[in-house]
C-alpha cells in the first residue's frame, strides 16, 4: 500500500532524522543523546523510509549491508579499547585530546567517542538487520 | 613479543585478501611473516642461552591479577622457534597444496593458529596462557573442518574441540586453584614458590585439573582418540597442529609447570604412568594402521606419551631426554607428514600396506622420507638415535618401578622401528611391479620435507648445533637449575646401547612378521569397539538426548507459557522474600501529585487498559507503546532526559518491529477462555503488585547511593563529559556496554539467520 502523505513526509523526514541522529551521537558526551539513542533514531528513520518506499529501497540507501555495519561497529569498539593498551593503559581506558579547529574552535576528541560511534553502528546494523529482514517480502 | 604476536594476527586479518591471489603466491607471501619471526627469535637466542629471561607485561585486569604478560626463557624459545620455523615451511607448502581452491579462509585460520600457539608458549600469566590455549583449540576446530562439506570432517573437528575444550575448562579451574595456592597467576612468581604450592591444601585438586587439561590437549590415553580422527584435516594442518605444535601444548604446560607442581609422588605416579601407557599403546596401534596419516597420528600419540612419561620421571636425564625428543619428533614427524601429503596429493592414495615403487616417481620426496624415517627408527647417525638413547637412559635411571620402565620404553621403540620401516619401505620401495613415471615435485612440496629431513641428519651428526643453546636452555627452565648438556652419538658400550641393539634386532623381526601378526590380531579389533572413542560417542549421545528433552520441556516455543513461567517465578519468589524480610514500605500521599503527573499516570493506565481490552493485535501493541511513552514522560518530568530519549526510541522501534511481525499473523481467531484469562490476570496482578511494592520499599530506604554521587563527581574530571549517563556507558562501564552490544549483534545475527532460513524454505 502506497500512501502519498507518508512517502512525501518520509522523503523529508529521513535526512532530518539522520542529521538528528548524528547530532545526538556527537553531543552525547555532554548533553542528552549518545550512540544508542542516535542509532535507534537512525534505524527508525530508515524503517520509515522502508514503510513508504519498500524495505528493499531502504536497504539500497544504506552505505553497507546491516551486518557489515554491526561488524564495523564491533571493530571500532574493540579498536577504541585496544588503543589504550598500545599506550600501556588497561583495555578501554579513555584517551582524550583537544583539537583546535578553525570552525568550532576547541574540540575535544577521544576514544570514548570512537566507542560511541561503534555502539551507534551496531545499534543501526542490528536493528535494521531484523527490521529489513522482517519487512522484506512484501 | 607483543609486537611479534600482533604481526601474526595482522597477517591473519590480511589473509582473506591475500587468499584471492593464486594460493601458491599467497603461501609464499604469508610465509614471510613466520620467517621474519624466526630470525627475530633467533636473535634472542644469545641472551636466553646466557640464562636471561625476557619479560614484558601490560596490565589487563589488574584487579584480578590478570596481566597480558610474556615470559621468554629457554623452554619458550625452543617452542617458539619450532612454531615459526616449521610454520614458515607449512605456509609455503600449503600454498601449493591448495592450488586449486581459493584458500583465504584456510590461511586466515592457519595464521590465527600460529599467533595463538606463539601466545601460548610466550604467555607469562596463567590466564593469558588459557586464552591462547582455547584459541588454539578453536582454530584447530576450523582447520580440521576445512573441508566442511564432508560430514566426517565436521564430526572429527567437533570431537577434537569437545575433548580439548573440556580439558581447557579443567585447565582454567586448575590454574585458578593454582593461583590461589601460589598467591599469583604470574608464572614467574609461581616458579619461585614451588615449595609453598606443593604443601598447600589445594595442590592436589589443582594438579589433577591441570593434568586433565594437558592430557586432553596432548592426546594421552584415554583421550588419545581425537588425534587420529583429526587426520580428516588437510595434511599441512596435520603436520603443523597435530604433530609439531598444538598437541605439544600439553607437554609444554607440563614442562613449564614442572618446577611448581612436579617432584611429588602424585605427579610422578600420574604423569609417568599415563605417559608410559600412551607411549606403548600409541606405538602398538601405529604399526597396524594402513592409512599413512592415521599411522603417523598414532605414532604421534606414542611420541607425546614418551615426552609425558619422561617429564613424569623428572630426573635430570629424563628431562633432558624429553626436551631432546620434542625436537627429534618435530623434525622427523613434520617431514613425514608433509611427505604423506605429497603422496596423497600426487597419487590419490595414502595406503601404506600395498607396495608401490614411488621412489622412481618422486625421488626427492622419497629421500626426505628415508632421512626422516631413519630418525624415527632411531638409527645412527640421526638425531632420533640420540633421542632414543636418552629415553633409555632416562628410563633406566628412573628411581622407581625397576625394570618395568625400560621394558616399556624398549617395547614402544621396537614397534616404532617397525612402523618406520613399514612407512618408508612399502610405499617407496615395495614390490617389483610397474614403475610409475618419473616426476619432479614442485619446490613448495619438497622444500619442507627436505629441510626437516636433512636437519634430522645434521643435528644428529653435529649435536653441538643445539645442545648448549636450545636444549640446555630449555632443560634449565624445566629443572629450574642448570645442568651441562652434551649430546653425542657415541657413549661407549653401556646398557642403553645394548638396549638399542636389542630394539634394532627385534624391530626387524617385528617388521618381517607384521602382516601375519595383523591377521592374528584381527579378532582383537572387536575390543577396540569398546575403547574410549565409543565412550565419547556414548556420552555425546546422552548429552544430546538430555538437551533435547530439557529443551522440549522448557523451550517449547509457546511464548505465552514462557512469560507465564517467568512472571510466576518472579512474583512467587519476590513476594515471598518481601513478606519474610524486615524492610517496610511507605505509601506516598497520592494527593501530592501535580496535575501533569496525574495526567501521565492516567495516560499510562488508559493505555494499559486498552491493550488488554482491544480485540485487535495491532491496537494492543500500539497501546503498549503508549504505556512506554507514558513512562518516558515520567522520566522527562523527573529530569532524566537521556533515559527518556532512549525509552522513546526503543518504544518506537519495538512497535515498528511488532507491526512488521503482526502484519503476517492472522487476526485473533479464538480469544482465550475465561478461566485462562482469570489465571493470567492473577499472575499479572501479582507481578505488578510486587513491582509496586518494591518501588514503595525503595522510597522508604531513601535514595542515597554513593555510586550516583561518585559518578556525578567524577564524570567530568575523569570521563571528560558532562552527561553522566553517557560517560557511564562509554567510559566507566564501557566493558559492560561492549558486552551488551555484542549480545545485540548476536541477536541481530540470529534473527537474520532465521529469516534467511525461512526464506530459503519458502522458495
Amino acid at each position: 500500500m502506497k500512501s502519498l502523505i507518508l512517502s512525501t513526509a518520509a522523503k523529508y523526514l529521513l535526512p532530518m532524522l539522520l542529521l538528528f541522529s548524528a547530532y545526538l551521537l556527537l553531543r552525547g558526551h555532554d548533553m542528552p543523546g549518545g550512540g544508542f539513542t542516535g542509532g535507534l533514531v537512525a534505524a527508525a528513520g530508515f524503517s520509515l523510509h522502508g514503510f513508504a518506499f519498500g524495505m528493499s529501497d531502504a536497504k539500497r540507501l544504506l552505505p553497507a549491508r546491516p551486518l557489515r555495519l554491526v561488524g564495523a561497529g564491533l571493530l571500532l569498539v574493540l579498536g577504541s579499547g585496544v588503543f589504550a593498551m598500545m599506550k600501556g593503559d588497561p583495555f578501554l581506558t579513555g584517551t582524550w585530546t583537544t583539537l583546535t579547529l578553525p570552525g568550532p574552535g576547541e574540540w575535544k576528541i577521544g576514544t570514548p567517542l570512537l566507542f560511541d560511534l561503534g555502539v551507534f553502528l551496531v545499534v543501526i546494523g542490528a536493528t535494521l538487520a531484523v527490521l529489513l529482514g522482517l519487512g522484506r517480502e512484501d | 613479543m607483543l609486537f611479534a604476536l600482533s604481526a601474526v594476527f595482522l597477517m591473519a586479518m590480511a589473509a582473506p585478501w591475500l587468499g584471492r591471489l593464486p594460493s601458491r603466491m599467497a603461501g609464499w607471501v604469508l610465509s614471510l611473516v613466520p620467517l621474519a619471526l624466526t630470525f627475530f627469535f633467533l636473535g634472542k637466542l644469545g641472551a636466553v642461552a646466557d640464562g636471561r629471561t625476557l619479560t614484558e607485561s601490560w596490565p589487563w585486569v589488574p584487579g584480578l591479577g590478570v596481566d597480558l604478560s610474556f615470559y621468554l626463557d629457554g623452554l619458550s624459545l625452543m617452542f617458539t622457534l619450532l612454531i615459526t620455523g616449521v610454520g614458515t615451511l607449512i605456509f609455503i607448502y600449503a600454498g601449493r597444496y591448495f592450488h586449486e581452491a581459493p584458500a583465504g579462509r584456510f590461511f586466515l585460520w592457519l595464521s590465527v593458529f600460529t599467533g595463538a600457539m606463539l601466545g601460548l608458549v610466550l604467555a607469562g600469566n596463567l590466564i593469558t596462557l588459557f586464552v591462547f590455549w582455547e584459541l588454539t583449540s578453536i582454530s584447530s576446530y576450523f582447520l580440521i573442518a576445512t573441508d566442511h562439506k564432508k560430514e566426517s570432517a565436521r564430526k572429527a573437528a567437533l570431537q577434537a574441540l569437545l575433548v580439548t575444550g573440556l580439558g581447557g575448562q579443567a585447565f582454567l579451574a586448575g590454574s585458578l586453584l593454582l593461583g590461589m595456592a601460589g598467591g599469583s597467576l604470574e608464572i614467574a612468581d609461581l616458579l619461585t614458590r614451588g615449595e609453598a604450592v606443593r604443601s598447600h591444601g589445594l595442590y592436589l585438586p589443582a594438579l589433577l585439573l591441570i593434568l586433565a587439561g594437558a592430557f586432553t590437549k596432548s592426546a594421552q590415553v584415554p583421550f588419545h582418540f581425537w588425534l587420529p580422527s583429526a587426520m580428516e584435516a588437510p595434511t599441512p594442518v596435520s603436520a603443523f597442529l597435530h604433530s609439531v605444535t598444538m598437541v605439544k601444548a600439553g607437554v609444554y604446560l607440563l614442562a613449564r609447570l614442572s618446577p611448581v607442581l612436579g617432584g611429588t609422588e602424585a605427579w610422578t605416579v600420574t604423569v609417568a604412568a599415563i605417559g608410559c601407557v600412551t607411549m606403548v599403546a600409541g606405538a602398538v596401534m601405529a604399526l597396524f594402521q594402513s592409512d599413512m596419516k592415521r599411522l603417523l597420528a598414532y605414532s604421534t600419540v606414542n611420541a607425546l606419551g614418551t615426552m609425558v612419561f619422561l617429564l613424569g620421571i623428572g630426573t635430570e636425564t629424563a628431562v633432558k631426554a624429553a626436551i631432546v625428543y620434542v625436537l627429534v619428533h618435530s623434525l622427523y614427524k613434520g617431514a613425514l607428514f608433509l611427505v604423506a601429503g605429497v603422496v596423497d596429493h600426487e597419487t590419490g592414495s595414502r595406503n601404506v600396506t600395498s607396495p608401490r615403487r614411488l621412489f622412481r616417481k618422486m625421488p626427492i620426496i622419497a629421500s626426505s622420507a628415508v632421512l626422516a624415517g631413519l630418525s624415527m627408527a632411531g638409527l645412527p647417525p640421526f638425531f632420533g638415535y640420540i633421542g632414543k638413547e636418552l629415553i633409555y637412559e632416562g628410563a633406566l635411571k628412573a628411581p622407581f618401578a625397576g625394570f618395568l620402565l625400560p621394558t616399556a620404553a624398549v617395547t614402544a621403540n621396537l614397534f616404532l622401528f617397525a612402523t618406520a620401516a613399514l612407512l618408508v619401505l612399502r610405499p617407496f620401495f615395495g614390490g617389483t611391479g610397474e614403475t610409475p613415471p618419473f616426476h619432479i615435485s614442485p619446490p613448495e612440496f619438497f622444500l619442507g620435507p627436505a629441510i626437516l629431513g636433512l636437519s634430522s641428519l645434521a643435528v644428529g651428526i653435529f649435536p653441538g648445533l643445539v645442545d648448549s643453546t636450545l636444549i640446555a636452555g630449555a632443560t634449565k627452565s624445566v629443572l629450574a637449575r642448570e645442568i651441562p648438556v652434551h649430546l653425542a652419538l657415541w657413549h661407549g658400550i653401556n646398557t642403553a646401547f645394548l638396549l638399542g641393539i636389542l630394539t634394532f634386532g627385534a624391530g626387524v623381526l617385528l617388521y618381517a612378521f607384521r602382516d601375519s601378526l595383523e591377521r592374528c590380531l584381527q579378532g582383537a579389533t572387536r575390543f577396540a569397539a569398546l575403547g574410549p572413542a565409543r565412550w565419547y560417542e556414548w556420552s555425546l549421545a546422552v548429552l544430546n538426548g538430555t538437551a533435547v528433552r530439557q529443551t522440549r520441556l522448557l523451550q517449547h516455543g509457546r511464548l505465552n507459557l514462557y512469560v507465564l513461567i517467568l512472571f510466576m517465578t518472579i512474583a512467587g519468589l519476590g513476594l515471598y522474600t518481601f513478606f519474610r524480610g524486615e524492610g517496610g514500605w511507605v505509601l506516598p500521599n497520592l494527593l501530592d501529585a501535580r496535575i501533569s503527573e496525574a495526567t501521565v499516570a492516567g495516560l499510562i493506565l488508559a493505555s494499559a487498559f486498552l491493550s488488554i481490552a482491544s480485540p485487535s493485535r495491532l491496537a494492543a501493541v500500539v497501546a503498549m507503546g503508549g504505556v512506554g511513552y507514558g513512562v518516558a514522560l515520567i522520566y522527562v518530568q523527573f529530569g532524566a532526559p537521556d533515559v527518556a530519549m532512549t525509552q522513546f526510541a526503543v518504544e518506537t522501534v519495538t512497535v515498528i518491529l511488532f507491526v512488521l511481525v503482526i502484519h503476517r499473523l492472522p487476526s485473533y481467531v479464538r480469544l482465550s477462555s475465561r478461566t485462562s484469562r482469570m489465571r493470567d490476570g492473577i499472575i499479572a496482578l501479582g507481578t505488578g503488585g510486587l513491582m509496586t511494592l518494591l518501588v514503595l520499599a525503595v522510597l522508604e530506604t531513601g535514595n542515597e547511593s554513593r555510586l550516583s554521587g561518585f559518578f556525578a563527581e567524577q564524570a567530568y574530571p575523569e570521563g571528560h563529559g558532562r552527561n553522566i549517563v553517557n560517560v557511564i556507558l562509554v567510559d566507566f562501564r564501557a566493558l559492560d556496554t561492549m558486552g551488551e552490544i555484542t549480545v545485540l549483534s548476536l541477536a541481530g545475527l540470529g534473527v537474520y539467520g532465521l529469516l534467511k532460513i525461512r526464506k530459503r524454505k519458502e522458495g
